[in-house]
């Protein structure tokens, strides 16, 4: 029976990591993630990994690069800011195809925005590409502690199996909120040997492997991007991953991931009981985004709500998806209790704004 | 007879006791029940009769928040 | 007793360029301390008019630029340098200072800060050694003390894993660029006097054409040393001033 413990959204990243088999962190405080460098730096020394704090983002990430080229399962964390100077460095591995993990703490932006409080303001970066090219990181948006437990193993699997970054997207708010998690060890599946990794011409019977530049290794850099529409198109068809709550029968579909999901999961369980017809489409791969359920579910509701801490990013995706089929609204970080800082949306917020649709 | 005086404008104080401690004539004195605005702790001038208008604590003072005084001779 | 109609003569009180407004510092911090002697000599050198400041990101991001009554900027997470370079070319009469901490400047921002010294540019930085990230709770610093116990070096800063503290105003004296590197503290009112000179003569440097200044102030931080602000000072003269010695490192009047 595997143990369970109360422990926060930063710590359950952390153990999920090692749960993984990941024993390599390079990675710099930064609020409101610091607690994850702060677990590795006292645990990874004890079952043999190692902890190296660099003097920057822009450090760890190429940290990331070498240490991924080993073949070993590494990763890093940040927060916005610091996902932006990571950039260049995740452009880097996509070109460079290796597998590799990167968690984002979201806090309000842009600039130096704020590492005390709570925002989902980072959608259009992490899923537009941040770094230049034209890639795609897959990138999961966890909404529970224990999800995020559950995510952190997937997506070492998932950067394996594909030999791409993967991108777990937290926030200030799972990454503080403490809830029983169990520490339970999930299998994917067997995934291929690493014979990219550099190990040294000796442990790979004399042979020896050289990465460089994709033009250089494809033999066109247009040889290389071909590969990636192939890899990109098999990753959208099967890793695409959502969750729905109470969408069978209803009038008005909330789509929400993470932070706002949790929110607004209670927000259809208070509205069902007072006779609101509410549903939640929630998706858990921000990219590939679940778009084809999306679509299916709008229509069949008829009206959608974005529910988002942001100022609309999240939504230009889903009245994209839809295609103008169906209304799309949006309460945005305007929803926040508190408009003047550190405010939540709250579910009866939530509520308010289906009662303003409905005309009440 | 003191050569100077202090005020310390409690406003601003956050009962880091710097004052008290680099007070070479001991004037000041962290008091046990009187709080500033924010819930600081607040020091007093309790030894007015030695003080020499050093300048000191205020100098130390990180909220720059003691006017310190000299009495000027006739 | 005194009498009533005594006359007083002010000496010392809240700066003139000290904005009154409760400090962002902890109680005990240095900062609030050196953001004095900043405000003293700038009045004294009659340029708080022509001052433009930059703050790096740390504890000084939110209180050097809300306590200074001076233009002020903030700055991302160690690129005053680059941006002080700009200022400070297209207003060579400006008085550019960057505030930046252990972080800022000896770690993100090294890069930025060599470049700046091997161009030799003219602004003046007042460096704030207090061996810890402070804002984010605590980590290692590139200047925290070996076997010094942080969040991300429970067991004691080691050589092994993290390497040898970083001496800043060592390093900047090394450069041909550099006019003034210095390394003072204000944890004693003799320190408070020598670091208000130092603080004077790395601005006079700017003033006169001559070149780069760096002063780095020793400070304290209670919460994330876990010392009340009066066992901090035991703590920078026993164990700090060990590591970081107190002196002048460069000193010229013309460089190169």
């Amino acid at each position: 029976m595997p143990e369970r413990m109360l422990i926060s959204g930063n710590n359950a990243v952390a153990r999920g990591a090692i749960q993984a088999g990941c024993k390599y962190f390079f990675g710099y405080p930064i609020t409101p993630q610091s607690e994850i460098p702060e677990f590795m730096s006292r645990e990874l020394p004890k079952i043999g990994g190692v902890y190296v704090q660099s003097e920057s983002e822009s450090g760890s990430i190429y940290m990331v690069y070498g240490g991924g080229l080993t073949g070993k399962r590494i990763m890093t964390s940040t927060s916005s800011p610091g996902l932006s100077l990571m950039a260049e460095g995740i452009s880097y591995l996509a070109e460079q195809e290796i597998s590799a993990v990167i968690v984002n703490v979201v806090r309000m932006g842009p600039g130096i925005g704020t590492g005390g409080q709570g925002g989902q303001t980072d959608y259009l970066q992490v899923t537009k590409g941040c770094g230049h090219g034209g890639y795609h990181a897959i990138v999961l948006a966890p909404a529970s502690c224990q999800e995020i437990f559950d995510l952190m193993q997937l997506s070492f699997h998932l950067a394996d199996k594909y030999r791409t970054p993967v991108m777990v997207v937290t926030d200030f708010i799972l990454g503080q909120t403490e809830e029983l998690v169990e520490l339970r060890s999930l299998d994917f599946g067997p995934l291929p040997e690493k014979e990219w990794a550099l190990v040294g011409k000796d442990n790979r019977g004399g042979k020896r492997v050289a990465h460089v530049a994709a033009f250089f290794s494809y033999q066109g850099i247009l040889n290389y991007h071909m590969k990636q529409i192939e890899k990109y198109a098999e990753i959208k068809k099967n890793e695409t991953r959502h969750e729905t709550y109470m969408t069978e029968d209803c009038d008005l579909l909330i789509v929400a991931y993470g932070s706002s999901a949790r929110i607004a999961r209670r927000a259809v369980e208070m509205g069902r009981a007072r006779g609101l017809k509410l549903g939640l489409f929630r998706p858990i791969t921000l990219w590939p985004f679940p778009s084809l359920a999306m679509e299916e579910e709008s229509v069949r509701a008829g009206r959608v709500l974005v529910v988002e801490d942001s100022q609309g990013q999240l939504v230009e995706d889903v009245e994209a998806f839809t295609k103008g089929q169906v209304a799309v609204h949006l309460l945005g970080m305007w929803g926040r209790h508190n408009p003047g800082g550190g405010g939540i949306i709250h579910p009866e917020r939530i509520l308010q704004e289906v009662e303003k649709l409905n005309g009440r | 007879m003191p050569r100077g005086k202090i005020e310390i404008i409690e406003e601003f104080c956050k009962g880091c006791q710097l004052c008290v401690h680099f007070c070479s004539k001991e004037c000041i004195e962290i008091s046990r029940d009187r709080f500033s605005p924010n819930g600081f702790l607040l020091p007093e001038f309790v030894n007015e009769e030695a003080c020499i208008g050093c300048g000191i604590c205020g100098w130390m003072c990180p909220e720059c928040t003691i006017d310190v005084y000299r009495y000027v001779e006739d | 007793m005194e009498d009533s109609s005594s006359e007083v003569k002010k000496i010392t009180g809240r700066p003139k360029l000290r904005i009154p407004t409760l400090g962002m510092y902890c109680p005990g911090c240095h900062y609030g301390i050196i953001t004095r002697i900043i405000c003293e000599v700038l009045e004294e050198l009659g340029i708080e008019g022509k001052a433009i400041g930059l703050a790096g990101v740390g504890c000084s991001f939110g209180g050097a630029p809300m306590t200074i009554d001076v233009d002020w900027t903030s700055c991302p997470h160690g690129r005053a340098p680059a941006m002080a370079t700009a200022i400070k070319r297209i207003y060579p009469d400006a008085m550019v200072i960057t505030v930046q901490g252990d972080g800022d400047l000896g770690a993100i921002g090294l890069g930025c800060f060599m470049n700046a010294l091997v161009r030799g540019e003219h602004f003046t930085t007042i460096f704030l050694n207090n061996a810890v990230y402070g804002t984010t709770g605590g980590q290692m610093a590139p200047t925290t003390l070996l076997g010094m116990k942080t969040t991300t070096t429970p067991t004691g800063r080691n050589v092994e894993n993290s390497g040898y503290p970083l001496h800043i105003p060592e390093l900047a004296a090394t450069m041909k660029g550099v006019a003034y590197a210095a390394r003072c503290s204000v944890h004693t009112p003799g320190n408070f006097k020598k670091a208000k000179k130092a603080l004077r003569t790395a601005f006079e440097k700017q003033m006169n054409g001559i070149g780069y200044g760096i002063v780095e102030f020793i400070s304290a931080c209670p919460p994330n040393w876990g010392l009340s602000p009066l066992e901090c000072l035991d703590f920078i003269s026993d164990k700090m001033l060990e590591e970081y010695p107190l002196g002048e490192f460069k000193n010229v009047d013309q460089i190169g």
